[in-house]
């Protein structure tokens, strides 16, 4: 699977795709991949502030549940209420089904994240 | 016992290599190399589907047996587990429980009555070393032997609706003679003497049967099952679609409905205890307990609100105060509902009853629902 390199990554296997002051943001190809059937996605609220490395909201596959970590500080301006009846959707296609949009408080936080070749390479050392 | 050394160790079964070489996610299992899903084939909710709908083939080879023999076996199967095997026929098995005196569990089997003085005893993975030392414990040489045989066979499931069309491609037993819970001897992928028992951990119909633990024959058997059930939609099924089907069915999991702690009549599972048999272990502590009444009892819980209740999480009223715990719950693939099996104070365990399930830090509201979750269909004969 190729990770697109217009996005970023966290080690903890999310992306964010920002596009000015907006990031977007779901997890990984890989991430989908290891958690198996997602069958239950838990995200914030529309105005929910969400913090770089912390948790904003929980992903569930039939067997485990898994937090999802912020790749960037700020407000939340929009979920994708579609996952909460097709969480499906992120096994299917990881890269598109967006989980949350930020208001990014910080832009420049996003450049320590990795890149998307750099992402490939720690998931290939992860297995 | 063991030392830390030992324990890292992980057991596998003869199927393990196979089991990786179809890519399979394995985990630690009571201390087994285990295949949890298998990815590549579509993973749990596809397996679980294929059970309830098709057929599906497990390796449950983990799984300990006892045999036990002699003039005496009858009186050491009814003294160690609480089910009356005197009733057992030959070829007829039965569900039931070791007990510790206090009532509560050491494990739960099932018994085969193999012949007059001759019973297998199938206990569970986790369990094997605990059940087997307490079995020699209190059945003394004048109650005849009892041998561990667990490693000497390569234990399949083959479960679904679809099983007996795939398995009896393999056989010349005629496999619609067989009842529920009864088993046979004869040829299965040429290897005579092989035990088929209409048994499984599912609540589907299904068989299971037990053939030599060598690799190869290991191997063999199971890709004869693969091909005969390729027209059916076979898929190999790991132990994540094992617990949602045995869930679904309310089929208790030693460690969260039944334990060490949990006495019978708690976990409800009276109708396996047979009191007015003969003397068994566990009978008298049971007896007092019967007379004090019950304290907790497990019940079903269906999720009305958002939110999957795990394994752990706590069980509170309106108010918040405990009430009891979740023992099994996860979403529930066939029934499509997140559900799950909790210890509750009888007063809260009238159906329809409203509680609510912690999940991080929320109340996540949930009805007590019947049990069990799913009934597999009357067959239609």
């Amino acid at each position: 699977m190729a990770y697109p390199k217009d996005y970023k990554y966290t080690k903890e296997h999310e992306w964010i795709q920002v596009n000015g002051n907006t990031g977007t943001v779901g997890i990984t190809d890989h991430a989908q991949e290891a958690l198996g059937d997602i069958v239950f996605v838990e995200l914030p609220k529309v105005g929910a502030k969400v913090e770089a490395g912390k948790s904003f909201g929980t992903v569930e596959s039939v067997k485990a549940v898994s937090e999802l970590y912020a790749p960037a500080s700020g407000k939340v301006i929009a979920v994708n209420e579609t996952l909460n009846q097709s969480p499906e959707n992120v096994n299917k296609d990881a890269h598109g089904a967006w989980m949350i949009k930020i208001e990014l408080s910080n832009p420049g936080e996003t450049a320590g994240l990795l890149s998307a070749d750099d992402y490939a390479k720690f998931v290939a050392e992860e297995k | 016992m063991s030392s830390t050394t030992e324990s890292q160790i992980l057991r596998k079964t003869p199927l393990n290599g196979l089991h990786r070489r179809l890519g399979a996610k394995m985990v630690d299992f009571g201390g087994w190399d285990m295949p949890v899903e298998y990815p590549a084939t579509g993973g749990l909710m596809k397996e679980h589907l294929a059970v309830r709908t098709g057929v599906g083939v497990f390796d449950v080879s983990h799984m300990g047996d006892i045999l036990m023999r002699g003039p005496q076996a009858l009186d050491a199967v009814q003294w160690i587990s609480m089910n009356d095997a005197s009733k057992l026929q030959e070829g007829q098995a039965h569900y039931s429980a070791l007990l510790y005196p206090e009532g509560t569990f050491v494990d739960d089997l099932i018994v085969h009555k193999l012949g007059q003085n001759d019973y297998l005893l199938v206990i569970n993975a986790g369990t094997r070393e605990k059940d087997y030392g307490w079995v020699r414990k209190n059945v003394t040489r004048s109650r005849g032997p009892a041998d561990d045989v667990g490693d000497y066979y390569t234990q399949l499931a083959i479960q679904g609706p679809k099983a007996e069309a795939t398995l009896q491609k393999l056989t010349p037993v005629d496999l619609s003679q067989i009842k529920n819970y009864w088993f046979k001897h004869g040829t299965v992928c040429g290897l005579p003497n092989t035990l088929i028992a209409r048994t499984g951990y599912t609540a589907e119909d299904g068989f299971e049967i037990y053939v030599p633990s060598d690799v190869a024959t290991s191997e063999r058997v199971w890709n004869e099952v693969m091909e005969a059930g390729k027209e059916f939609g076979i898929l190999p099924c790991g132990l994540g679609a094992r617990n949602t089907l045995r869930l679904e069915g309310r089929m208790a999991l030693y460690g969260h409905e039944i334990s060490d702690s949990i006495n019978v009549w708690e976990a409800g599972l009276d109708r396996y205890c047979k009191m007015e048999k003969s003397d068994f272990i566990g009978r008298a502590a049971l007896e007092k307990a019967r007379t004090e009444g019950l304290k907790r009892k497990l019940v079903g819980l269906e999720a009305v609100d958002r939110g999957i209740p795990r394994d752990g999480y706590k069980v509170v009223d309106q108010a918040g105060s405990d009430i009891g715990y979740v023992t099994s719950g996860s979403y529930a693939p066939f029934l499509k509902k997140n559900i799950a099996l909790a210890y509750m104070p009888p007063a809260h365990s009238e159906l329809d009853h409203e509680v609510f399930v912690e999940i991080r830090g929320q109340k996540v509201k949930c009805k007590v629902v019947p049990t069990p979750f799913y009934k597999r269909p009357k067959k239609v004969v």
